[in-house]
């Protein structure tokens, strides 16, 4: 059966809880499987790690993702090397298997420009915070890429509160109005900070909202990483070479839960309870594919301590590199805003300079 | 004297919607986390418990909604209060906002008001993440129709915040964050109301007006006393309000200075204090003695926070900027 051709509230499942096969396993390579695993064991240790510097003062405010690798890991791995990732802000995840070096991550979070910058052969687009004002840049660059005969995908990231947003709705009608090779990723996580899911939309599913704009909506268990893998590996077919009468876009919901704050400036106490944290724990990702890959003999305890160890490493070089880059220099502030520097603006950085000169960084800093 | 209670600037605005709510039942508080989480800056909390989810009523993620649904709420005669979490994040609210909240009374020929007031934490210096920090106050002083208010003290903000609830027409309320928990003051337990449209002047002097508001305030009068320490002495004014601005004010302490300094941390270009001097420039320039200085913002993005203290006035910079204007010869 054709994954789109489902009810929207029959959410595509391969692994129960418990890591018992209940759906079709995607054909995927040995190593491709424990790649899966070994990003979602990365994302969550350096979503820990994050978590603990802004606790220690050496980051700013940071946004948790545990809970949400399964969907953020089994997305991305579906993608091409020449796919774009359109994300918010609590998409790291992803970003890290297209292509992202960790430590990009932590400098943006930790205040520095240079941090949003991808690295020019990695697809990814800058982090966008207003919530919902990146859709419609998806499905532009999709549009793009579907006019001048690319065969490039754009998959965007974004959660059930940002399905409230105006430029959500707009974002989809035009993707099905000009068929662009877009599939919106809905990361359904049940909280828009302190609203739930519930008071976000009256309807039964956000998956079922696609059938206003003409293309496909599917629901999918979004802490299953190979359900995941699955629906957007379809998705992602059907934008580059979509069947006679279906149109190139996708909405997917991915019914998943953020496990800790919406960001460290947050206090989730105060509007959910414990209970629910607790039965969505249950759902967890990581041990789920782990108890999967280790039944088919795939992982052992030595191959689970090796990836432990490589992710250790590589969190902690992150960190390193991040925390070893100097303080920008202040003419970064005026660098990036024009491609030429305006007079005006070569001005106001000369008068900056010269009281730095003449009163040192006290001037600035309050030092 | 009625009883008083040592409040900060955000617990202000709490007590200030609690007296409003209280007293009249057209008074409706929405927008996102609101509600049971109190607000992300706690400005609302404890009133969802005490009036009820349709009194503080949680919305979804919508501002064009929250501000679109509150004109026609206004238009009905309530008195909403709809809160964006950030003033960065007005921008989907903005065609609401400039297309509709601020004309509702000119294009009906005054058969409908807007008793609305919108409020949103804005400005920066909290190592906030990206647009969490700008600081876009001229963007609705530039809109007519609007009222632009813009408190600096847990005593002001009580009381402009309850006058502009009172009031007839739309107010945009901007709440400087970085002094949100900065600094207390007494603040009656009674409701009172200040004055939208009037300075306040927060220290007097004779050699060089200063006009500021909001966040800046603080800095500005810590730069005019070292500079006082020099003999340079400084009247600083703070507006309170940016639209109307209070020229009166403005030209009379300019008047008695001959000499002027604009202090605000949004870019320059276009900013207010282009408004100001512009004022001065054709009602008094025969008492200008030297060139008005503008200390503000860059007229860049607001910076991630590696760089944002670079990016605002700094005591220092003001008062290098303020010491220009006082030691300006012709
Ligand atoms: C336009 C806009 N309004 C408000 C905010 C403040 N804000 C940041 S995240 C958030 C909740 C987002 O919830 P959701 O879309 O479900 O994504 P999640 O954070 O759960 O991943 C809000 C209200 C914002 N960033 N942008």
């Amino acid at each position: 059966m054709n994954v789109f051709d489902r009810a929207y509230d029959d959410p595509v499942r391969v692994l129960d809880e418990d890591g018992t096969v209940v759906g079709d396993v995607p054909d995927l390579e040995t190593e491709e499987l424990v790649g899966i695993y070994r990003d979602m064991r990365l994302a969550r240790h350096f979503d820990g790690r994050a978590v603990s510097l802004q606790r220690q003062g050496r980051m700013g405010t940071y946004p948790p993702l545990s809970g949400q690798e399964g969907a953020q890991v089994g997305s991305a791995t579906a993608l091409a090397e020449d796919d774009w990732i359109v994300p918010s802000y609590r998409e790291h995840g992803a970003a890290f298997v297209h292509g992202l070096p960790p430590e990009r991550t932590l400098l943006y979070w930790m205040g520095h420009g240079d941090g949003a910058r991808a690295p020019d052969d990695v697809n990814v687009f800058p982090i966008a915070v207003p919530i919902a004002s990146h859709v419609p840049h998806a499905v532009g660059g999709a549009w793009a890429s579907k006019l001048r005969g690319d065969d490039d995908v754009f998959v965007c990231y974004f959660g059930d509160g940002a399905t409230s947003e105006g430029d959500f709705h707009e974002a989809c009608n035009f993707a099905g109005v000009f068929d662009t090779p877009t599939v919106l990723f809905c990361n359904n996580n049940q909280w828009a900070i302190s609203v739930p899911r519930e008071r976000q939309t009256r309807s039964a599913t956000l998956a079922q909202k696609a059938e206003a704009y003409g293309f496909d909506g599917v629901q999918v268990d979004g802490m299953d990483p190979l359900a995941v893998y699955a629906v957007t590996e379809a998705a992602v077919e059907k934008a580059r070479d979509p069947p006679d009468g279906r149109l190139r876009p996708t909405l997917i919901e991915a019914v998943q839960y953020r496990f800790g704050a919406h960001t460290t400036a947050d206090d989730p106490t105060v509007y959910r309870d414990d209970d629910e944290v607790e039965r969505w724990r249950r759902k967890d990702p990581i041990p789920r594919l782990e108890r999967y890959l280790r039944d088919e003999g795939i992982l052992d305890d030595d191959r689970v301590d090796a990836i432990e160890a490589e992710v250790e490493e590589r969190v902690a070089d992150a960190i390193e590199a991040a925390e070893s880059a100097p303080r920008p220099e202040p003419r970064a502030l005026f660098e990036h805003a024009y491609a030429e520097l305006p007079p005006e603006l070569e001005a106001q950085y000369a008068e900056l300079t010269a009281l730095r000169e003449e009163r040192g960084d006290a001037a600035f800093l309050g030092e | 004297m009625s009883d008083t209670q040592n409040l900060t600037l955000v617990q202000a605005v709490r007590d200030g919607l609690h007296g409003e709510l209280r007293a009249d039942d057209d008074v409706v508080v929405m927008g996102q986390d609101v509600g049971k989480n109190g607000g992300v800056f706690r400005a609302t909390e404890g009133l969802y418990d005490e009036f009820g989810g349709d009194r503080v009523v949680d919305t979804p993620l919508a501002e064009s909604a929250i501000v679109g649904c509150a004109v026609g709420m206004a238009a009905m005669g309530m008195r909403p209060v709809p809160e964006i979490q950030f003033s960065g994040f007005m921008y989907p609210g903005y065609d609401q906002i400039v297309s509709h909240m601020a004309r509702f009374r000119a294009r009906s020929r005054g058969r409908f008001t807007l008793p609305m007031t919108l409020r949103a934490p804005y400005g920066g210096g909290i190592r906030a993440p990206e647009h969490h920090s700008e600081s876009k106050e001229a963007f609705y002083a530039h809109e007519a129709g609007l009222k632009v208010v813009v408190p600096s003290t847990p005593y002001d903000t009580k009381g402009l915040l309850a006058a502009s609830i009172r009031d007839p027409d739309p107010v945009i309320f901007l709440e400087p964050k970085l002094i949100y928990r900065a600094f207390r003051e007494e603040v009656p337990e009674e409701a009172y109301t200040v004055p939208i449209g009037e300075a306040a002047t927060r220290r007097e002097g004779d050699d060089v007006a200063v006009f500021t508001y909001g966040a800046m305030t603080r800095p500005t009068l810590e730069a005019a006393e070292t500079l006082a320490e020099e003999g340079i002495d400084c009247e600083v004014l703070d507006l309170r309000t940016i639209s109307p601005l209070d020229r009166e004010a403005i030209v009379d302490a300019f008047e008695r200075t001959g000499r002027a300094a604009v202090v605000h941390e949004a870019p320059k270009t276009a900013g207010l204090a282009a408004e100001i001097t512009a004022i001065l420039q054709k009602e008094a320039l025969l008492y200008q003695e030297a060139p008005i200085e503008r200390i503000t913002g860059f007229d860049v993005p607001y910076p991630l926070y590696a760089l944002e203290d670079y990016y605002l006035p700094s005591a220092t910079r003001i008062e290098e900027g303020i010491r220009e204007a006082a030691e300006f010869e012709p």
